[in-house]
């Protein structure tokens, strides 16, 4: 259906650590879908978002939702932020510190919905410090707050800066469900920046990668990440901590997202060009394990 | 001579209170003009806005004199049209120091926003906000010490304005004449009982309204306060 696609062809010249970077992001996405932003840092992933929202201007620029153009820098149109009905996250948080959690949230929503704001609260776990003003919370429950909050407008479109990178693994786990929840509930297309490959797979329906200011790839996590014609049965994402060499073998110690360690055995030709600190999977074909219930 | 000493205080008192109520309406939207946007002719308006600042007294009052003398294209106007003159009126001096106390209050509420995260104001604007709204409803609420300040600011300096009033107002009784102006006339009088009076009370309501700003600011960074 027409309505239901996403077309954006947007350049800007950014200013990064690495220099001057052409940004020029051109793509055809479905509605509905939740989309991961995946690149290194400077590579314009929040620059993406921004302009998405309306928060920054791009150079040049078409943006189309369904049947509405949002912007069309030839033609002069430029819908203002505050009514492409979109819910921002932002990197650090943006609480309004004159506000309690509570009131932070009901006045994310529009009127007639006054009630729902201790639903929400409730839903996010904010109930026991929801008369807290922003000073007084944690990282994490600040996080949880500003998810509620971008939640809370009811939102077609729901854009997330790295939203989770400060927390601990639980923490993250916990909001990665909610984010889930959310989005399989009301099936809001949703724009998340990260680049950690863990998070990616947990919540990826499709992955932009972002590579010096240009898509390099479009698709499933499985289809950007590993090679087409090998099946694992069992994939497992993590970092690599310590290589260790033996007579004939090496033996990897790897950290994976959910903070479990592993050892694995490898050989000569799996550990060259790897580092210790490096992301990798491990999969296997042929696996037979021992499950114990705790 | 008692009666005199409060209607001067009177005046001096109302002259402070308007000026101040008048400039948080100008000062509102202009600091915020100045706070968020960029156009070529910037500096120019801030430097004008600072003009008070570094000006002698006597040289914006000599201008505003000009200014209001019918020989002037705006004193003539005023004289045709509303029958007014300005020169040593109540309105006169009361104009002089609104301009005098622009600065006073246009800066500490420019600083505030400015040092107010960006992504705050972004984070309204996706939540569906106006400006408007906005600004009342975030932005304000998170400047207050600013707020708090450039009032207090704004009403003791225009109680200490001394030079630029007299040559404005002409140090009329019962109209023009406030406090800071009356003590000179009492010393050249050799009543230096009555300059006295005066001066103390000068001394203590600055004195108290510096002590009440410094308190409200102990939270934050008094160095910003300007």
């Amino acid at each position: 259906m027409e309505n239901d696609i996403i077309e954006i062809n947007v350049e800007k010249e950014l200013v990064s650590a690495k220099g001057r970077i052409n940004l020029h992001v051109k793509a055809t996405l479905k509605q509905g879908e939740l989309f991961v932003v995946f690149g290194d840092s400077g590579a314009g992933k929040t620059t993406l978002l921004r302009i998405i929202a309306g928060l920054t201007m791009p150079d040049k620029g078409y943006i189309k939702m369904g049947n509405r153009v949002w912007l069309n820098t030839e033609s002069g149109i430029n819908l203002p932020v505050q009514h492409r009905n979109i819910g921002f996250m932002f990197q650090e948080y943006a609480l309004f510190p004159n506000m309690t959690v509570f009131e932070n949230i009901r006045f994310a929503q529009k009127k007639k919905e006054k009630h729902a704001a201790g639903e929400l609260i409730e839903k996010f776990g904010l109930s026991e410090f929801s008369n807290r003003k922003p000073g007084k919370l944690s990282g994490g429950q600040m996080q949880r707050v500003a998810l509620a909050r971008a939640l809370a407008c009811k939102p077609d479109f729901l854009l997330l800066d790295e939203p989770l990178s400060a927390l601990d693994a639980r923490t993250r786990t916990l909001l990665q469900d909610e984010v889930l929840k959310a989005h399989d509930n009301h099936l809001t297309t949703t724009f998340l920046v990260s680049h950690d490959l863990t998070e990616v797979f947990r919540l990826a329906q499709r992955v932009l990668k972002l590579e010096n200011g240009q898509i390099s790839a479009i698709g499933r996590p499985e289809e950007l990440f590993i090679d087409n014609h090998i099946s694992g049965k069992v994939q497992i994402t993590g970092n690599v901590v310590k290589i260790e060499k033996f007579d004939t073998f090496y033996l990897l110690t790897i950290v994976t997202g959910m903070n479990q360690i592993l050892k694995v055995t490898a050989f000569q030709n799996d550990v060259e060009n790897l580092h210790e600190g490096d992301q990798i999977i491990v999969f296997s074909k042929a696996f037979n394990p021992i499950i114990l219930k705790v | 001579m008692d009666h005199e000493f409060f209607i001067t205080l009177w005046i001096t008192f109302k002259l402070a209170s308007l000026t101040t109520l008048i400039l948080l309406f100008i000062g509102m939207p202009f600091s915020y003009l100045l706070a968020y946007s960029d156009f070529r002719l910037k500096p120019v308006v801030e430097a004008l806005v600072s003009m008070p600042l570094v000006l002698p007294p006597s040289v914006m009052g000599y201008y505003i004199l000009v200014a209001y003398s019918p020989r002037y294209w705006f004193g003539d106007m005023l004289d045709r049209i509303f029958n007014v003159r300005l020169a040593f009126s109540f309105e006169g001096i009361l104009i002089a120091s609104v301009i005098f106390s622009l600065p006073f209050m246009i800066q500490p509420l420019q600083n505030g926003l400015r040092a107010l995260p960006n992504q705050i104001r972004e984070a309204s604007y996706t939540l569906g906000k106006s400006r408007t709204v906005t600004f009342f409803h975030v932005l304000l609420p998170n400047i207050r010490p600013s707020i708090i300040t450039a009032l207090a600011l704004t009403f003791a300096h225009s109680i200490g304005e001394f030079g630029m009033i007299l040559m404005v107002g002409g140090n009329m009784p019962g109209e023009t004449r406030v406090a800071s102006v009356a003590i000179y006339d009492e010393i050249q009088s050799l009543n230096l009982d009555a300059a006295n009076k005066y001066a103390m009370v000068l001394f203590a309501v600055s004195f108290i309204i510096l002590v009440f700003i410094y308190s409200i600011n102990r939270k934050h960074d008094t160095w910003k306060m300007i």
